[in-house]
C-alpha cells in the first residue's frame, strides 16, 4: 500500500497508521500494551481501540452466532463489535468496549469468542450453517424432545453461548457507593452540555457535571469545528478552565450516568482506577454515585447509524463520524482509500477531514436519487467521484479486512477498490435516560430518528440527544437548559452570548437497507441479526417492537441494540408497510452501558455485608478463647475450648458446669424494650396471647406474641417493674422485627393507648448466671445480700437492686437451662467489669463460663421452643403452648389461630425423641416416617427441628414437630435423614427430658 | 425512591421498611374468620392512587402512609400514620 505523499509516519514508535502529528494524544507519554499476547505501543490519550488502529489491528473479534470476523465499529459507548477481555488473573474482566478503554502502560487485553484462535476461529462454521440459524432458531430447534433441553441442548447452547469469560475468582478490587445532591446535573460535556453547565455554574447553582470519557468535550474532540472564527479546541479549553474555577460545579470524568430512576434520582459508575494496572492502595476501582439532582440537563448526544449492505460487518468498515474520531481526536489513520457510503449531508465533513489529511477518497456513493451541494462540493474539494443514486450492494473482503466494494448505480455495477468503507445512515439521538421511566420517545420525520417526548419530572433536553444535530443548535440548547433549570433551583441565569457558527448543512434521506444486497446484511452486529431475519420474523407474525426483538435477538445483546434499534424497527416498518412511527420503540432500561456488580455492593460484601454487632463482654469472651457464631447481627461466644477441645467436648463440659455448680452466659444480645404509660398493660395484654396485665409489681412472665394470621411471631419474657413501667425481651433474632410490630401496634392500629417505649438492648449487659450454686455466687454480688432467698426472690421474681457495692443493676430470677437461675442486667458500660467479677466471685463454687451450644442443649433437654421451632409455621397449640392463650381478653391472631386447619388433630405438634440404639446421634432436618414407610413426601409425618448432640441423659436428644405428636408418646418412627444419608428408628417421648416437674428452677 | 418523612425530612428509601396496604379496616374482636381473612390475606392490586405503609425504621420509627400512583411511582402524600387516625376521628 502506498501512503500518500504528506503523511509522515510515526514510524520509530511502529505505529504504522498514527500520523505524524495531531491529535489529542501526548506523544511524550508512549505506552506499551498487550493484545493477544502481542506488543504494542500507543499514547496517552488513546482509547485500547484507536492504539489498535493505530498499530494497523483490524480484526478484534469474533461475532457472537456466526464467528465472524469483525472490527472496530465505532468509537464510542455504542460499539458492537471490539469487545475485549480485560487485564488477568483475579481482575479479567469480559466484554469491556475497547473504544472507551483509556490506554495506559502495561495494559493486558484479550479477544474473544474464537476457537482456536482469533484469525483461525473453528466455530466460523457456523456461518456455513448460517440456514439453521436464523430467528427463532432457538425456539424451533430445541423444542422437542423435552428430555433432551437439560441433558443434550442447554450444555450445548452454554458452551456456545456467551462472549467473554469471567475470572471465576473473587474480585480483588474495592468499590465504593457514594450519595450526591445538587441543583442540576448535567449529562455529557459535549457543546450542549458544557453550555448547559457553565450558564448554571455562573448563576451560581450547585452543578454536577457528568462525562462518560475521560476527557471533556464530546463531538469538539472529534470535529473540526470552528468557533467564533477560530479551532473549537481553543473554546473548549476556555471552558473547560472556567468550569473549573467554578467553586460549585463538580466534574465527574470517566463516569457514566447509567440510569434514570424516580423522583429525580440517577446512577452512575465512575471508573475511578480503571486507567491504572493496579489501583493504589485503599483506592476504589470504581465509585457508584446515587445522584439526586432537583434539575437535570440530559445532553448525551447522538449515535451514529450503520448502513445495511451485505457483509456490511467486515473489519474496515466503520461509522463515518467514528471515522473522524480516530483522524482527529487520535491521529489515526483508519484507511489509506476510503470510501465513502453516506445517506446524509453530515458525511461531508468525514470527506473533509480525511481530504485535508491527504487520505484518498476512492469514491463517495450516495444513495440520494439527488445528492446535496454540501457532498457534491466536499466530493469536488477532495477531489473525488460522488456517484448519486447508488448503493453499495456488497463489501469485498474477509477477515483481513475490506479491499473493495460492488457498487449498484444507475450506470450497472462496478467494482471499486479500498481499504476503509466510512457510512453513515444518519444519527439516532442518546435518548435512552429519557426513556427509563417509561416515556416513549416519537418519531420526527425531518430527521428520520425518535426523539424524546416526554420527559421525567426535572429533566431537559439539549443538543443532539434531542435531534438538534448542528453545533449551533447545541450551544443554543444548552445555554437555554442551564438558564432554565439553574432559574428552577431559584437562580438567576443570564443567557450568554453565543458563539458564531458557521452554516451546517444536514440534509438526509434515510436508507434502512440496501435492496438487492449480496451476502449478509447485518443490522444487529453483535447478535449477528440480518435484515432477513427481521423479514423472516414479519412473515411469521413477529411484528411488534417488543416480539420481533426476542424473536430475532435484535438489541438484546451487551450493547442493547445502540446502532441497530432504529433501523432493525424501520426495515419492520418497510416490510410490513406500517408507520415506524407507530411501531414505537421497544422499552429502554438501565443501565445505559454494562455496570460491574462490585459497584452495586460497594463495600457491603464479606465480612462487611453487614454491621457485626458485639456485645461489651465480647472482649472478655475472646480473652478466654470464645469460639463466637453469628446470632443475628451479633457474635456469641459459641464455646470455650480448653486447648484443642472440639465444640462438642467443650459443650458438654460446659453443660455439666451448669448442671452440677453453676455457670454464666452473656445474654446482652436479648432484645430487651422498655414499655412505660398507664396503657402499657393493655397494649401488653393485646401483643401477647397471655395476659401480662394481671402481672404483679416485682414479678417476670414468659409471653407468647402471635401474628394477625395466628401463628407465632417471637417469644421472651415480660417484666412489671412499675405499676406503669415494663421490660419486654424478645429472641435475639427477632429484636428488630418485634420493635416494628410494636410500633405498628401502637401507631396504625391503637394510636389511642397512652403508652410509650423504645429499644434498650444496647443499653443493658445481661448475663446469665444459672447452676444449683448460683445463688451463692449471686449473694456475693448484690449488695442486699438477704434479699435473695428463695422466699423473698422466688421463681419469676424481678427487682431493681445494686450490686458491686452501688452499680445499678437489674435481677430476674429466669431460667432457660431448667436450673436454679439468675439474669442480672447492668448498664452497658459495666458489662465487661460484671462477668470478670461473676468469674472472680464464682471460682469458689466451681464457676464456667458456657456459650450457646450449652445454652441450646439445656434447653432442648427443657422443651423449651426456640429458633428451630419457632419458624413463621407453628401455632402455639403445634408447642404444646395452647394454654398460654387467653380466653378472656383480645389479642393479635386471636380470631385466626382458631381456624380448622390448626386445629386438626394431625398437625405435627411438638414432641421429644431418643435414639432407639443410644449410641445414634440424632440429625436435625430428618423427616419422619412410618417404620418400613417409603420416603415419599405423601409419607411425610413432619421433621426434626432441633437436635443435642450429647444430652445429661448420656444420649442425643431432639425436638421436632411430629403429626399427631402427643398420642404416638412411646411409639417408634424413623428419622429419614436423604441428605447425610441416615434412616434412625427413634423413640417419640416427652418434650420436656430434664427435670419435668422443674423443681430444680424453683429450688 | 425517596421519601419525605413528616417529621426527619427527605430521605433516600433504604431507611424504610415497606408494609402494604394502609387504610384497612382491622375487624373487631367478634368479626367472623372471613372477615379476618380478608383483613389479613385480601387486597387491592391497584393502578393508581395506592396508600402505603412504610416504617422508618432507620429514622424517626414512625409508621407513615405514602399515598404514591403504582403507575408512575409519583408520591402525592405522606404523613403519620397516628396523625391521619386522628384526622378522621
Amino acid at each position: 500500500m502506498n501512503a500518500p505523499a504528506n503523511i509522515m509516519r510515526a514510524a520509530a514508535l511502529s505505529q504504522p497508521r498514527r500520523f505524524a502529528e495531531g491529535g489529542l494524544i501526548d506523544r511524550s507519554r508512549p505506552v506499551s500494551f498487550r493484545f493477544d499476547g502481542k506488543s504494542y505501543g500507543g499514547f496517552e490519550g488513546d482509547t485500547l481501540a484507536s492504539a489498535l488502529m493505530a498499530n494497523g489491528v483490524k480484526l478484534v473479534g469474533r461475532s457472537f452466532k456466526y464467528h465472524r470476523p469483525r472490527g472496530i465499529l465505532s468509537a464510542g459507548p455504542e460499539e458492537p463489535n471490539a469487545l475485549v477481555e480485560m487485564r488477568s488473573g483475579a481482575r479479567r474482566e469480559p466484554n469491556t468496549r475497547a473504544t472507551q478503554v483509556e490506554l495506559y502502560d502495561g495494559l493486558i487485553s484479550a479477544s474473544q469468542n474464537r476457537w482456536p484462535s482469533l484469525t483461525f476461529d473453528l466455530r466460523a462454521v457456523n456461518s456455513v450453517a448460517s440456514p439453521l440459524l436464523n430467528a427463532g432458531f432457538y425456539y424451533k430447534t430445541f423444542m422437542w424432545p423435552a428430555s433432551f433441553w437439560e441433558k443434550v441442548y442447554e450444555p450445548l447452547i452454554r458452551r456456545a453461548a456467551g462472549l467473554g469469560r469471567a475470572s471465576g475468582i473473587e474480585d480483588p478490587d474495592i468499590y465504593e457507593r457514594v450519595s450526591l445532591h445538587c441543583d442540576v446535573l448535567v449529562i455529557g460535556s459535549g457543546p450542549a452540555g458544557l453550555m448547559a453547565a457553565l450558564t448554571a455554574g455562573r448563576a451560581g447553582a450547585r452543578v454536577v457535571l457528568a462525562e462518560q470519557d475521560f476527557r471533556l468535550g464530546g463531538r469538539l474532540l472529534d470535529e473540526r469545528f470552528e468557533i467564533d472564527d477560530a479551532d473549537g479546541l481553543h473554546w473548549l479549553r476556555s471552558i473547560e478552565t472556567e468550569l473549573e474555577s467554578l467553586p460549585d460545579v463538580q466534574i465527574l470524568r470517566r463516569t457514566t450516568v447509567f440510569g434514570g430512576f424516580d423522583q429525580r434520582n440517577y446512577g452512575a459508575v465512575e471508573r475511578v482506577a480503571d486507567h491504572v494496572p493496579v489501583p493504589d492502595e485503599y483506592m476504589p476501582r470504581q465509585r457508584l454515585w446515587r445522584i439526586t439532582a432537583k434539575q437535570t440537563v440530559l445532553a448525551s448526544g447522538s449515535i451514529e447509524r450503520p448502513l445495511v449492505f451485505g457483509d456490511n460487518d467486515r473489519p474496515g468498515i466503520m461509522l463515518a463520524g467514528a471515522v473522524r474520531t480516530y483522524l482527529n481526536r487520535f491521529s489515526v489513520c483508519a484507511g489509506e482509500r476510503v470510501l465513502i457510503f453516506a445517506t446524509n449531508d453530515d458525511a461531508a465533513r468525514t470527506i473533509d477531514d480525511l481530504a485535508a489529511s491527504g487520505v484518498n477518497i476512492a469514491a463517495v456513493i450516495d444513495p440520494r436519487p439527488q445528492s446535496s451541494a454540501a457532498m457534491i462540493n466536499a466530493a469536488k474539494r477532495a477531489g473525488t467521484k460522488l456517484l448519486a443514486d447508488a448503493v453499495i450492494v456488497r463489501a469485498l473482503g474477509g477477515r483481513s479486512g475490506v479491499r473493495g466494494a460492488e457498487i449498484k448505480g444507475p450506470d450497472g455495477e462496478q467494482v471499486i477498490d479500498c481499504d476503509l468503507i466510512a457510512m453513515s445512515g444518519g444519527w439516532n439521538p442518546s435518548l435512552h435516560l429519557t426513556s427509563h421511566l417509561g416515556h416513549k420517545p416519537v418519531w420526527n420525520e425531518q430527521i428520520a430518528a425518535f426523539v424524546p417526548d416526554k420527559l421525567p419530572d426535572g429533566m431537559r433536553v439539549a443538543g443532539a440527544a434531542q435531534g438538534s444535530f448542528t453545533l449551533a443548535g447545541a450551544l443554543a440548547d444548552g445555554a437555554a437548559a442551564g438558564v432554565a433549570a439553574a432559574e428552577i433551583c431559584g437562580f438567576d441565569g443570564v443567557s450568554p452570548e453565543l458563539p458564531r457558527i458557521a452554516p451546517e448543512p444536514l440534509a438526509l434521506t434515510p436508507l434502512w437497507r440496501v435492496h438487492g444486497a449480496k451476502g449478509k446484511a447485518f443490522i444487529d452486529f453483535q447478535n449477528d441479526v440480518t435484515d432477513k431475519d427481521v423479514e423472516l420474523a414479519g412473515r411469521e407474525g413477529f411484528r411488534a417492537a417488543e416480539l420481533m426483538k426476542r424473536y430475532t435477538t435484535l438489541g438484546m445483546a451487551t450493547d442493547q441494540g445502540k446502532t441497530a434499534n432504529v433501523t432493525g424497527l424501520a426495515v419492520m416498518a418497510e416490510i410490513t408497510g406500517s408507520d415506524i412511527g407507530k411501531i414505537g420503540t421497544t422499552t429502554f432500561r438501565p443501565p445505559f452501558t454494562p455496570v460491574a456488580i462490585g459497584a452495586f455492593a460497594g463495600h457491603s460484601r464479606g465480612k462487611y455485608f453487614r454491621p457485626t454487632r458485639l456485645t461489651p463482654m465480647h472482649d472478655w469472651a475472646a480473652e478466654q478463647g470464645a469460639v463466637f457464631v453469628e446470632a443475628g447481627a451479633w457474635l456469641r461466644a459459641q464455646y470455650f475450648p480448653n486447648r484443642n477441645d472440639d465444640w462438642l467436648t467443650a459443650a458438654i463440659r460446659e453443660v455439666k458446669a451448669v448442671r452440677e455448680r453453676v455457670g454464666v452466659c452473656d445474654v446482652s444480645t436479648l432484645g430487651k424494650i422498655d414499655v412505660q404509660g398507664p396503657d402499657a398493660g393493655i397494649l401488653l395484654d393485646r401483643l401477647y396471647c397471655n395476659t401480662m396485665s394481671t402481672l404483679p409489681v416485682g414479678k417476670v412472665r414468659y409471653g407468647l406474641m402471635l401474628r394477625d394470621d395466628g401463628l407465632i411471631m417471637d417469644d421472651g419474657t415480660a417484666a412489671r417493674l412499675a405499676d406503669d413501667r415494663w421490660l419486654v425481651t424478645t429472641t435475639t433474632a427477632n429484636a428488630t422485627k418485634v420493635m416494628q410490630h410494636m410500633d405498628y401496634c401502637a401507631q396504625v392500629l391503637w394510636p389511642e393507648l397512652d403508652v410509650q417505649f423504645v429499644a434498650v438492648t444496647e443499653q443493658w449487659a445481661q448475663v446469665s448466671v444459672a447452676g444449683p450454686r448460683s445463688r451463692d455466687v449471686l449473694r456475693k454480688l448484690v449488695d442486699a445480700s438477704t434479699g435473695i432467698s428463695n422466699e423473698v426472690f422466688p421463681y419469676m421474681a424481678a427487682a431493681d437492686v445494686t450490686v458491686c457495692g452501688g452499680v445499678k443493676a437489674r435481677l430476674f430470677r429466669i431460667s432457660f437451662s431448667g436450673e436454679l437461675a439468675y439474669e442480672l442486667a447492668v448498664p452497658a458500660r459495666y458489662g465487661d467489669a460484671l462477668i470478670r467479677r461473676v468469674m472472680h466471685e464464682g471460682a469458689a463454687e466451681g464457676i464456667a463460663p458456657y456459650g450457646t451450644e450449652a445454652l441450646s442443649i439445656m434447653r432442648i433437654e427443657k422443651g423449651h421452643a426456640a429458633g428451630g421451632e419457632l419458624i413463621g409455621q407453628t401455632t402455639a397449640r403445634d408447642l404444646g403452648l395452647a394454654k398460654m392463650m387467653s380466653s378472656k381478653k383480645d389479642y393479635v391472631g386471636r380470631v385466626l389461630v382458631q381456624r380448622p386447619a390448626f386445629l386438626e388433630q394431625d398437625r405435627p405438634s411438638l414432641v421429644g425423641f431418643r435414639p432407639v440404639d443410644r449410641n445414634q446421634r440424632l440429625s436435625a432436618g430428618a423427616h419422619f416416617l412410618e417404620v418400613s414407610a417409603k420416603p415419599v413426601i405423601e409419607n411425610d409425618l413432619g421433621h426434626m427441628t432441633s437436635v443435642a448432640a450429647w444430652s445429661t441423659l448420656g444420649h442425643s436428644v431432639g425436638l421436632g414437630l411430629l403429626a399427631g405428636g402427643a398420642d404416638r408418646i412411646g411409639s417408634i418412627v424413623i428419622a429419614h435423614d436423604p441428605v447425610r444419608r441416615r434412616d434412625i428408628p427413634v423413640e417419640v417421648c416427652h418434650p420436656v427430658f430434664y427435670d419435668p416437674k422443674g423443681e430444680k428452677l424453683r429450688a | 425512591m425517596r421519601i419525605v418523612c413528616p417529621h426527619c425530612g427527605e430521605r433516600p428509601v433504604d431507611e424504610f421498611v415497606p408494609y402494604g396496604a394502609a387504610g384497612l379496616k382491622r375487624p373487631d374482636a367478634s368479626a367472623s374468620t372471613s372477615d379476618w381473612l380478608d383483613y389479613v390475606y385480601l387486597r387491592d392490586n391497584k393502578a393508581g392512587m395506592h396508600g402505603e405503609l412504610f416504617y422508618h425504621v432507620g429514622g424517626c420509627r414512625a409508621w407513615l402512609i405514602v399515598t404514591r400512583d403504582t403507575r408512575t411511582h409519583a408520591i402525592a402524600e405522606v404523613v403519620a400514620a397516628r396523625d391521619q387516625r386522628d384526622a378522621a376521628r
